[in-house]
């Protein structure tokens, strides 16, 4: 059973990054990857993290993924569901899942990734059982 | 062999104080100063060290300096958020054993409770990078420790129960504190039927919020032996960092691990070697992860560690925090490192409470955790020795 969502605030959005949150408005995910290492990366950064060459390009991801962990937050007006999600090109997340029961979550869930207006209008990439 | 001893501390003062509704923060720190140099035998002159996080008011520990009133040639105010204490006293020493300064001040002093500051909300601390990928997923304190919770639950079959024997052990020791924040001793029982606050964590598996602070007085072993045999060795630190890694994300250690690891091999010693461990307790999960980190115990297996009493003083095998830790006694301004060497350095001079002094307490941990474990953190470990140790 669907709860209420929480509201989602903006994002901290700088030229590093913009290509990322332009993406998700169009409802797509993109994760950083270096043309030097051949490795993804998340968050992203213009320089690897694995090697800091700054030879690094966006790659859009399938957006299907499993839950590693999570939390459900009690004490709060609209309960909801943190976790870090495992997306299957292997680099770890972190996000809500929605759309949920949230006493049915489980580590190792199958989750895909849906967008979420913002407070400001950007779109926020968090995911959903699959 | 360890290597010869660098420094020792010799003062040490927990403010008494848990909300501090009428003192500024600057106010706390001139106290404490004051209560651990008298601790220490010392006077305000005696200091040429001053060591502050990066929440002491105004410009690194300038301004502190200036409202104390120190004569100063060394300072640093190195920031790993609660296990920042630790790592100023692996700094102190080697600044001392270098010659740089010979008495270093440690102080922490804060007053969340005072200022309202609930701990639901995250912090940041000056627009890092990672802001925009995890602010609008609302993580909080609780809700990211309890994350680490949770997958070590998955992977190694840790319970709530045993968390809860974590709680159980600190409200047994606090009970004699006069000054904890808490002072009813829980059961298992009552951890487990507390409310959820993050799923797996209870209300009671989380720490305190007070406000006061901490202050420790560091010095050369030529002035130590001056001042008597009350001076407690420090015999090895370490200090160590970890975070998401560019998302290859394993939430079931910390830099513990490296922490501890550097901290033994300097005062070649060993987790059996200890007789006593004051372990950062933001949360019951901070103990059980820590204590694997440490080599306490296997990885996977810290919930049958933590189980039946075994960090009880008296009762245990390992007993922990006997002043009630930041779970029942004093987290002051939300960071715990600073309390936990002051415990240690009771324990060693015998200086504890009788209810909970570890008989013959020669060797003892001290371990902090900055940050939360469930993104990124600091760790620090210092093994200190009683002064004939």
């Amino acid at each position: 059973m669907s709860q209420t969502e929480r509201t989602y605030s903006d994002p901290d959005i700088n030229m590093e990054t913009e290509a990322y949150w332009e993406s998700a408005k169009k409802g797509k995910l993109i994760v950083k990857t270096c043309k030097a290492c051949g490795k993804l990366h998340y968050y992203p950064r213009t320089l690897c993290p694995h090697c800091l060459n700054s030879d690094t390009d966006w790659v859009e991801v399938s957006g299907k993924g499993t839950i590693y962990t999570y939390s459900v937050m009690r004490r709060t007006e609209t309960p909801y569901v943190i976790a870090y999600v495992t997306l299957e090109e292997g680099v770890t997340m972190l996000s809500n899942i929605v759309e949920c029961d949230v006493d049915g979550v489980a580590v190792g869930q199958a989750v895909e990734v849906v967008f979420r207006d913002t407070e400001g209008g950007y779109s926020l990439p968090v995911f959903r059982p699959a | 062999m360890a290597r010869p001893t660098k420094a020792y501390i010799a003062g040490v003062y927990e403010h008494p104080t848990r909300k501090a509704v009428d003192k500024t923060i600057p106010q706390l720190h001139a106290e404490l100063a004051a209560g651990a140099l008298a601790d220490a035998g010392l006077t305000k002159e005696d200091v040429d060290g001053f060591f502050c996080d990066g929440t002491a008011p105004g410009l690194g520990g300038i301004s502190m300096a200036e409202y104390i009133g120190l004569d100063l040639k060394y300072t640093d105010c190195t920031e790993t958020g609660g296990s920042s204490y630790i790592v100023h006293v692996g700094h102190a020493a080697q600044a001392i054993a270098d010659g740089k300064c010979n008495v270093a001040l440690i102080s922490l002093a804060g007053r969340p409770r005072a200022e309202g500051l609930k701990t639901l909300g995250a912090r940041t601390y000056g627009g890092p990078p990672e802001a925009g990928f995890e602010m609008p997923y609302g993580p909080a304190v609780v809700n990211t420790y309890a994350m680490a919770a949770m997958r070590h639950m998955h992977e190694f079959g840790t319970t709530s129960e045993q968390l809860a024997w974590i709680k159980v052990a600190a409200s047994h020791h606090a009970q004699h504190n006069e000054h904890a924040v808490l002072r009813d001793v829980v059961t298992v029982e009552d951890v487990v039927n507390s409310p959820m606050i993050a799923d797996p964590l209870h209300r009671l598996d989380c720490c305190v919020i007070s406000d006061g602070g901490g202050a420790l007085v560091m010095v050369s072993p030529e002035i130590a032996k001056s001042l008597g045999d009350r001076s407690v060795k420090v015999l090895g630190q370490g200090e160590a960092i970890k975070h998401l890694n560019a998302g290859q994300v394993n939430l079931t250690y910390t830099a513990g691990v490296t922490s501890g690891r550097i901290a033994f091999e300097e005062a070649n010693l060993t987790p059996a070697d200890m007789d006593y461990a004051s372990i950062y307790d933001s949360f019951t999960i901070t103990v059980l992860i820590t204590l694997e980190d440490l080599g306490f115990c296997v990885r996977g297996e810290g919930g049958k560690f933590v189980s039946d009493g075994n960090l009880i003083s008296g009762v245990g095998k390992l007993p922990f925090n006997t002043d009630g830790g930041g779970l029942c006694n004093n987290h002051p301004s939300n960071r715990g490192s600073m309390t936990k060497v002051i415990e240690a350095v009771r324990q060693l001079r015998s200086e504890a409470h009788p209810a909970v002094q570890v008989p013959d307490c020669t060797l003892a941990l001290a371990h902090g955790t900055g940050g939360q474990i469930g993104t990124r953190s600091g760790s620090a470990t210092v093994i200190l020795g009683r002064n004939d140790a």
